[in-house]
């Protein structure tokens, strides 16, 4: 292997699979931080009535950037990652299909942050807040009033093209490489949730590109797509928007799904109960995705058929998801459990994403989200989905694979005291979150009425020790890497699959000459 | 930092956070009954739906504790390999289905009352503005804005003196000019806006619709008791999408009658205010006052402006600038600067002009009479 390139350049020019989702990886922890101290300054903001750390302004662009980042920067780039590492390991192919591309659908990526990020630096004034602040799901006419909105466009459309490369090499890979005597269905369970996945990304990425590019020419062009004045409708942008924004709920949540399927298994020592009902249950989920999305909308003023529709339609949903939440309980049902770090965060996936689950019922039943709507439960949801939901799935992830990737094992004691510090303070952080809402506060507010006080300090708190936690993730990350118990290559007495027939750490190659599944 | 201050420090600091938890216990945990029938109706499928997930997640977390605490190995569970059963995913397919039918049928029912905005007795025409509410009451031709009320205003600006939070009436809840409607009575919201998206929310009335410039929403609600209820805009519109709250006063039949008398007293006088003559200093009183609760929030209240908003102190309008382009400024508005000719009355308008031609040393000498600010409209 002289002949390969050694220092910067094997990450600039390297098509290989396990390097291109090591560097998917770094750069969504990376911008974990970075959308991570944004929350920070959003908590610290909220720690107490009145404003003291920020203007409303760079209040309203830390909540935008936040979101941004963490949704386009931090979960899908982090799930992309596991794909390019995971899925040609565990279907016994080489490499991905197309690895040039794969490449570029990574080096791409930078860019795009770069580009979301820099507003917020012209002038050379930082504190004045020019970066976007219109929300991370940039309505119009409010996202039409900012100056600098090209920044913005542009660099959803750089995401937009990384995703739907990635997505095309993903496809290309399941349904070509798989090792002889692999069908689908015996494919292990993460590599379906990323296969229905990366379709949904094909299917709506287009959208939110053709959402931005209308943006685009209201502002630039004279056109008025969502500008009434010119005949146009502003919630016409909605509709576009969360065509998209529904399907991409499911599309940071399902590769999850798909981790937390191939762990508890391992540490049941039992095989994962109704593997097929898991996959059409996934496709189900996948399929109502796109036929829900005007829930996040219901105070528009649709016709009350509409809403009935919609919300029929939307706790539909609740049936699949419980079928996966059972099936995951009848796994550890009787099995012979140990409860290994990834194990524990595999649990307190499945509690916690089941309680965002029950409030995203809740939250479908219209007449009651008319009091919802907007406020801090539909944050307390979200997150309970997105960060004890698909962050708690890469977490898991990460634990289970790093002594395949690594060859060493982390530090127990450490990852330990990340998973109960983390766990708890979570629920610190957005358990109250659910009552500020029910008691009336609006989400994107810098600052609030007297009697929210006490929970927004408590929600604070917990931030700021969950954030603090996450320093030590990376630190117990670093340590590994650098050295540690070694691992075998089976790593987990109860793993199965191809990807623990190979060596800890995975050689540069594997599966070279494709292995055969029985 | 000698000893002492360390500890001062540090017993405010422990003031932050234990204070306000004695004076303002009064937070609430659950979703408001409110004071409308739907209201009421909304809070019975809250609970009721919560209360269904509630019992739910007990069944389904016993199960996995059980599971947990029995099945593992140390304590010698040897693993089961059973992994499919038809019978098992129907069951726990068509339970959920069968749950959520019982949630659809409450939920369809109260939707349907809810979205019905017929026969109503009073209606109100509800505008959003950045950062505002207008009200016009079709068919009695009265129409005002409610603004922030000026002491919350003043302490929630960045580095604001604590305690006017604490001072302040209904902080960040509280404005200049509520909205007034009949106990009782149906009363029809016509909302929309006039720039970006807002949403209009009384928790109380359980009415929350978005303001969509070009497009007209229909709401309703018949509160059942008398009070103040208040409510926050739920839709973010910008900058200062925190800082434009609701205040709905209900009042009996008889006391809604005379207020209404009272409003339209109120506009036959500021009519005829519009061709009285002013003195400077009575134009920049009250100037001072249009400006710190129309202008402030973006220019500041030492018009030094900031971000995207321009400065007025020095600026070539407030000083060199004609007197007729500044009214047409003010007047039109510009970009993302709203227009205030509708807002404001001419001797509004007229002493906010004279104000900025005169404040922050602009000093130009000025003054605008309201016969001016009406020509020019």
């Amino acid at each position: 292997m002289s002949d390969h390139p050694t220092g910067i350049k094997r990450w600039l020019f390297t098509t290989n699979h396990k390097d291109i989702g090591t560097m998917y990886l770094w750069f969504a922890f990376t911008m974990l931080f970075i959308g991570g101290a944004m929350a920070m300054v959003i908590r610290a903001e909220l720690f107490q009535p009145g404003m003291q750390v920020v203007n409303p302004n760079f209040f309203n662009m830390m909540t935008t950037l936040h979101g941004l980042i963490m949704v386009f920067g931090a979960i899908m780039p982090a799930m992309v990652g596991f794909a390019n590492w995971q899925v040609p390991m565990m279907i016994g192919a080489p490499d991905m299909a197309l690895p040039r591309m794969n490449n570029w659908s990574f080096w791409i990526l930078p860019f795009a942050g770069t580009m979301l990020l820099a507003p917020m630096f012209i002038g050379g004034d930082f504190l004045s807040g020019q970066g976007p602040a219109f929300g991370w799901t940039f309505y119009e006419p409010l996202s039409g009033q900012y100056d600098k909105l090209a920044f913005f466009i542009f660099a959803v459309h750089l995401l937009g093209f990384s995703s739907i490369m990635g997505s095309i090499n993903i496809i290309a890979t399941i349904l070509n490489m798989r090792a002889p005597g692999m069908t689908l269905m015996k494919m292990p369970l993460f590599v379906w949730t990323w296969l229905i996945t990366a379709f949904l990304l094909i299917a709506v990425m287009p959208v939110l590109a053709g959402a931005v590019t209308m943006m685009l020419t209201d502002k630039y062009f004279g056109t008025s797509f969502f500008d009434a004045a010119g005949g146009g409708d502003p919630v016409l942008f909605q509709h576009v928007f969360w065509f998209f924004g529904h399907p991409e709920v499911y599309i940071m949540i399902l590769p999850a799904f798909g981790i937390i399927s191939q762990i508890i298994p391992t540490f049941a020592r039992k095989p994962l109960f109704g593997y097929a009902s898991m996959v059409y249950a996934t496709a189900a989920i996948a399929f109502l995705s796109f036929i829900v999305w005007a829930h996040h909308m219901f105070t528009v003023g649709m016709p009350a058929a509409g809403e009935l529709y919609f919300m029929y339609a939307t706790v539909m949903i609740a049936v699949p998801t419980a079928v996966k939440v059972f099936n995951w309980t009848a796994t550890m049902w009787k099995g012979s459990m140990t409860f290994e770090t990834p194990m524990l965060w595999s649990i307190a996936f499945v509690f916690l994403f089941t309680i965002g689950g029950f409030t995203g019922l809740m939250l479908g039943v219209v007449p009651v989200d008319f009091q919802y709507h907007d406020t801090y439960f539909v944050v307390a949801h979200f997150h309970y989905v997105l960060v004890t939901g698909a962050l708690f799935g890469i977490i898991a992830g990460v634990y289970y694979w790093i002594p395949k990737w690594t060859g060493n094992m982390y530090d127990v004691k450490l990852s330990l005291i990340h998973f109960w510090v983390s766990t708890i303070s979570v629920n610190i952080l957005f358990f109250p979150q659910h009552f500020l809402g029910l008691a009336g506060m609006p989400r994107r507010i810098p600052d609030y009425a007297l009697q929210f006080t006490e929970f927004n300090q408590i929600s604070s708190i917990g931030a700021f020790i969950f954030g603090a936690t996450q320093l030590l993730f990376l630190y117990i990350i670093i340590k590994c890497i650098k050295g540690g118990e070694k691992a075998t290559s089976q790593v987990w007495e109860g793993a199965e699959g191809l990807e623990w027939e190979i060596p800890s750490p995975a050689p540069y190659h594997t599966f070279v000459t494709p292995p055969t599944v029985k | 930092m000698s000893a002492s201050h360390i500890t001062k420090k540090l017993s405010m600091l422990l003031g932050l956070i234990l204070v306000p938890g004695i004076a303002l216990a009064d937070y609430t945990l659950n979703m408001t009954q409110g004071v409308t029938a739907i209201s009421n109706d909304i809070y019975g499928l809250h609970q009721l739906v919560m209360w269904i997930c509630t019992i739910a997640g007990i069944l389904v977390f016993s199960v996995m504790i059980y599971s947990i605490i029995n099945h593992r190995k140390s304590k010698g569970a040897v693993a089961a390999q059973f992994h499919e059963s038809a019978a098992v995913e129907v069951i726990w397919t068509v339970i959920p289905l069968i749950v959520l039918v019982a949630i659809a049928v409450p939920a369809t029912k109260t939707l349907l009352q809810i979205e019905d905005p017929s026969e109503s007795d009073v209606t109100i025409q509800v505008t959003g503005w950045q950062w505002k509410w207008q009200y016009n009451y079709r068919n009695e031709d009265l129409s005002f804005f409610s603004n922030l009320a000026t002491d919350s205003n003043e302490a929630r600006q960045l580095g604001a003196d604590p305690a006017l939070k604490e001072k302040a009436d209904h902080y960040l809840l509280n404005v200049d000019k509520p909205i007034v409607v009949p106990v009782n009575k149906k009363v029809r919201l016509l909302i929309t806006s006039n720039d970006v998206l807002h949403a209009w929310w009384v928790p109380a009335l359980a009415v929350k619709r978005d303001a969509i410039p070009g497009y007209i929403n229909e709401s309703h609600f018949t509160a059942t008791k008398t009070g103040i209820y208040r409510g926050q805009c739920a839709e973010l519109c910008g900058k200062d999408h925190g800082f434009m709250p609701i205040v709905v006063k209900v009042v009996e039949q008889g006391e809604y009658d005379s207020w209404m008398k009272g409003q339209k007293a109120a506009i036959a006088a500021a009519a005829g205010d519009s061709n009285k003559k002013y003195t400077q200093a009575e134009l920049m009183k009250k100037g001072e006052g249009v400006y710190k609760a129309n202008c402030a929030a973006c220019h500041q209240v030492n018009g030094t402006g900031g971000g995207p908003f321009p400065a007025l102190k020095g600026s070539k309008v407030a000083t060199t600038g004609s007197v007729a382009d500044h009214l047409k400024l003010v007047i039109a508005g510009k970009g993302i600067m709203p227009p205030f000719g509708p807002q404001l009355s001419d001797a509004d308008i007229a002493a906010v002009v004279t104000y900025e031609r005169n404040a922050w040393g602009n000093n130009t000498g000025d003054t605008v009479q309201p016969t001016a600010a009406k020509a020019a409209r």
